[in-house]
C-alpha cells in the first residue's frame, strides 16, 4: 500500500517536473526566436519590445515580424501536438496520426486550389482550409462506417483519400505559373515565413474553443480505451464520442494548416515523444508542449542554422521520417498492434 | 516447382478445364478488341476534332502536312505510351500482389513511386540529368530501394507482411520521401519547374525518343513477370506449403520482385507516378480468371493497357481543350474502388 502510494507520488512528481521543463523549453525557444535572425537583438531589447516600449529597429523587426512568427509557431505546435495525440489514442495506433491519414491533405488541397486558381489570401484561405478539412474528415468517417468504425479500416481509407487529394494538389501545381507554383509549394511545405499579426487572432480564437473541448473529451477518451462495450456500460456513447473527438482533432489540424500550411510530422511525433518522457499517464498537456517545442526548434534550425532558409515543415519532415520508420520497425518486432 | 502432372487448376463449380480454357481465350480476345477500339478512339478524339482521312494521314504519312494530321501524329506516341505503361503497371501490380500475398499492394501505395520521385529529383538537381533515358536509371534505383525498404519494414515481426502493415509502411515512407523531395525543390525552382510536370503522372508530352530507352526495361520486366507465373501460384499457398511442395521460395520471390520493379520503375520513369492502376487492374482481372497466375498475368497486362488508354481519352475529352493528366484520372477512378475493396473485406483479414 505504502509502496503503491510512494510510486504514485513519484510519478506525480515526475509528471510535474517534466511538464515544467517542457514549459521552460517552450519559453526559452520562444525568446530565442525573437533574439535570432538576420540581425541579433539582445534579450533586454526583446523584453523591452514585449513590454511595449519603443526600441528603435527592434520594435519593427521583433515586434512586427518575429513576435507573430513565434506566437504562431507555438500555437500550431500546441494544436498539432494535441490533434496527433487525440488521433493516436483514439485509434490506439501511433501511426494513425493526421499526417498519415489523409486528413491534412483535405485542407492543403482546398487551400492550394484557393491560392492557385482564385488568388485567395489570408483569412479566405484559412476558412477554406478549415471547411475542407472538416468535410474530408466527415467523408472519411462516413466511408469507414460499417457497423461502427474500425481503426484499421479508417487508416486504410484515409490513405486512399489522401492519395486522391495528393493527385489533385499535384495537378493544380502544373496548371499555374511557375512562380505561383513555387509559392504554393512553399506553403505546402509548412512555412512560417509569411506569418503576420493578422494571422494570430483567428488561430488564437479557434484554439480557445478547441483546446478546452479536447481537454473535456480526453476524459471520455480514457473510458473509450477500455473497449466499446465497457465504455457504453460506463455511460460513454462510443460512436458519438469518437465522432466528436474526430471533429475536434480535425479542427485543430485544419486551423494549424490554415495558419502555416501542413507542417509535417509534428502531430505524429508529439504523442510518442511525450509518451517516452511520461510513460503511462494522460498525455495531452505534455504532448501539446512537445509540439510547441518541435515547431519552435525546427523553425529556428530552418531559419538560422542551415546554409539556406528552409520552411519549418521541411525540417520537421526530415527529422520525423527516420523516427517514423524506426517506429514501424520496432512496433512490429515487439508485436505491437498495427 | 510443382510436378508437371498438375494441369491448370480446375475451374470453380466444376467447369471442365477445356471449356474454361476456351472461355478465357474468348474473354481475352474480347478484351483485346476493346483495347483496339480504345486505341482508335485515342487517335481520333482530342482537343482538335479531325476527320477519318486526316487520322489515316496523320498515322501513316511520313511527314504530316496539315494541322489536323500533325495533331493526330502527336497522338500516336501518346497512345503507344499509354498502352505500354498501362500494361506494365497492371502486370507489375499483379505480380506485386502475388509476391506479397497482399490484396492492397500497389506501387503507388507501397512507396515505390515516391522512391522513384526522390531519385529522379536528386538526379535532376545534383547531376543535371534532363532526358527520360537518364531518368529511368534513377527511377529504377529509387523504386527498388523504396520497395525493399517498405517490404522490410512492413514484414518485420511474427505476423509477417500483413496488408495493413505494408500499407502504413508505404504511406509513411511516401510521406517521408515527399518531404525530402520538397526540401530539394524549394531550393531549386528550376528543378521544380521540370519536376512538377513529371510528377503528376501523364502521357501527354510523349514522343518516341523518350520512350525508346525504357523499352528494354519494360521488356525484361514483362518476361521475368510472365516466367514467374508458376512460382507465384506456389507462393500463394504460403511459404511453408510452398517449401513442402519443393518450390524454392526465395529465388522465385526475388525473380518475380525484380520483374515487378523493372516494370513499375520503367513505367514511372517515362510517365511519372501513376497510382491505383497496379491495384485495381489485378482485382478486375481476377474476377475473370480466378487466382491462377498464368491467366491472371496476361489479363492484368491487357486490362491495364485498356484502363490507361481509356482514362487518357476520357481525361482529354472531359476538359477540352486542355487535358487532365492520366495520373489524376486513375487516382480519381481508383480510389473509390480501393475504398470499396476495404469496406468489403473483414477487418480481421486486413
Amino acid at each position: 500500500m505504502t509502496a503503491l502510494a510512494a510510486g504514485r507520488s513519484a510519478r506525480t512528481r515526475r509528471r510535474i517536473l517534466v511538464t515544467a521543463i517542457l514549459a521552460a523549453l517552450v519559453i526559452a525557444l520562444f525568446l530565442l526566436t525573437l533574439v535570432l535572425g538576420n540581425r541579433v537583438y539582445g534579450l533586454p531589447e526583446v523584453l523591452g519590445v514585449i513590454a511595449g516600449q519603443d526600441v528603435s529597429g527592434a520594435s519593427f523587426t521583433v515586434g512586427r515580424l518575429r513576435l507573430p512568427r513565434a506566437i504562431i509557431a507555438t500555437l500550431i505546435g500546441v494544436a498539432l501536438g494535441l490533434a496527433g495525440t487525440l488521433f493516436q489514442t483514439m485509434l490506439r495506433n501511433p501511426l494513425a496520426s493526421p499526417d498519415i491519414l489523409g486528413v491534412g491533405y483535405g485542407s492543403s488541397a482546398a487551400a492550394i486550389v484557393a491560392i492557385g486558381f482564385f488568388g485567395a489570401q489570408g483569412a479566405t484561405v484559412a476558412v477554406v482550409a478549415v471547411v475542407a478539412g472538416m468535410a474530408v474528415a466527415l467523408l472519411l468517417y462516413a466511408l469507414s462506417w460499417r457497423q461502427g468504425v474500425q481503426g484499421a479500416r479508417l487508416v486504410l481509407i484515409g490513405i486512399a483519400i489522401g492519395a486522391v487529394l495528393v493527385a489533385v494538389i499535384q495537378w493544380v501545381l502544373t496548371r499555374i505559373e511557375v512562380y505561383k507554383a513555387a509559392e504554393a509549394l512553399r506553403w505546402l511545405s509548412g512555412s512560417l515565413g509569411s506569418a503576420l499579426w493578422g494571422d494570430v487572432p483567428p488561430l488564437a480564437i479557434s484554439l480557445l474553443v478547441l483546446v478546452p473541448a479536447a481537454a473535456v473529451l480526453a476524459r471520455r477518451l480514457g473510458v473509450l480505451q477500455l473497449g466499446d462495450d465497457t465504455a457504453a456500460a460506463l455511460g460513454v456513447r462510443p460512436h458519438r464520442t469518437r465522432l466528436l473527438l474526430l471533429v475536434v482533432a480535425v479542427g485543430l489540424v485544419a486551423v494549424a494548416t490554415a495558419a502555416a500550411g501542413p507542417v509535417a510530422f509534428v502531430a505524429f511525433l508529439s504523442g510518442p515523444i511525450a509518451g517516452r518522457l511520461l510513460p503511462g499517464t494522460a498525455l495531452l498537456l505534455p504532448a501539446a508542449l512537445v509540439g510547441a517545442v518541435l515547431v519552435l526548434a525546427a523553425d529556428l534550425v530552418g531559419g538560422n542554422l542551415l546554409f539556406t532558409t528552409f520552411p519549418v515543415g521541411v525540417v520537421t519532415g526530415a527529422v520525423g521520417a527516420p523516427y517514423l520508420l524506426w517506429l514501424i520497425a520496432r512496433s512490429n518486432r515487439t508485436g505491437g498492434r498495427l | 516447382m510443382i510436378g508437371s502432372t498438375s494441369e491448370a487448376p480446375a475451374g470453380p463449380r466444376g467447369v471442365r478445364p477445356a471449356l474454361r480454357r476456351r472461355r478465357l481465350l474468348l474473354g481475352f480476345a474480347i478484351g483485346v478488341g476493346g483495347l483496339a477500339l480504345a486505341v482508335v478512339l485515342s487517335l481520333v478524339l482530342g482537343s482538335r476534332i479531325v476527320s477519318w482521312t486526316e487520322v489515316l494521314g496523320g498515322v501513316f504519312s511520313p511527314d504530316p502536312d496539315s494541322f489536323a494530321q500533325q495533331a493526330v501524329a502527336t497522338r500516336v506516341p501518346r497512345t503507344v505510351l499509354a498502352l505500354l505503361v498501362g500494361a506494365a503497371l497492371g502486370l507489375g501490380g499483379a505480380v506485386m500482389q502475388g509476391i506479397t500475398r497482399n490484396p492492397l499492394a500497389d506501387p503507388g501505395l507501397l512507396g515505390v513511386n515516391a522512391g522513384a520521385s526522390l531519385a529522379v529529383v536528386l538526379g535532376i538537381a545534383v547531376l543535371g540529368i534532363d532526358a527520360t533515358g537518364e531518368y529511368v536509371w534513377f527511377a529504377l534505383v529509387g523504386a527498388a530501394t523504396a520497395a525493399v525498404l517498405v517490404y522490410t519494414v512492413g514484414s518485420i515481426g511474427r505476423a509477417g507482411a500483413t496488408p495493413l502493415k505494408l500499407a502504413i509502411a508505404g504511406a509513411a515512407t511516401s510521406a517521408a520521401l515527399a518531404s525530402l523531395v520538397s526540401a530539394v525543390l524549394l531550393v531549386r525552382t528550376d528543378v521544380f519547374n521540370m519536376f512538377r510536370f513529371w510528377q503528376v503522372g501523364g502521357v501527354g508530352g510523349a514522343d518516341f525518343a523518350a520512350l525508346t530507352p525504357v523499352l528494354p526495361f519494360l521488356g525484361a520486366g514483362a518476361i521475368l513477370a510472365l516466367l514467374s507465373a508458376r512460382g507465384l501460384d506456389v507462393l500463394a499457398l504460403g511459404d511453408d506449403v510452398a517449401r513442402g511442395l519443393g518450390g524454392r521460395v526465395g529465388p522465385s520471390r526475388i525473380l518475380a520482385a525484380a520483374g515487378a520493379v523493372l516494370l513499375t520503375a520503367g513505367a514511372v520513369s517515362v510517365a511519372g507516378p501513376i497510382a491505383f492502376v497496379g491495384l485495381v487492374v489485378p482485382h478486375a482481372a481476377r474476377a475473370f480468371t480466378g487466382p491462377a497466375h498464368h491467366w491472371l498475368l496476361p489479363y492484368s497486362a491487357m486490362l491495364g493497357a485498356l484502363l490507361l488508354v481509356a482514362a487518357d481519352v476520357v481525361g482529354r475529352v472531359i476538359s477540352r481543350p486542355s487535358d487532365i493528366p492520366v495520373g489524376i484520372m486513375t487516382a480519381v477512378l481508383g480510389a473509390p474502388f480501393f475504398i470499396w475493396l476495404i469496406r468489403r473485406a473483414k477487418v480481421r483479414e486486413l
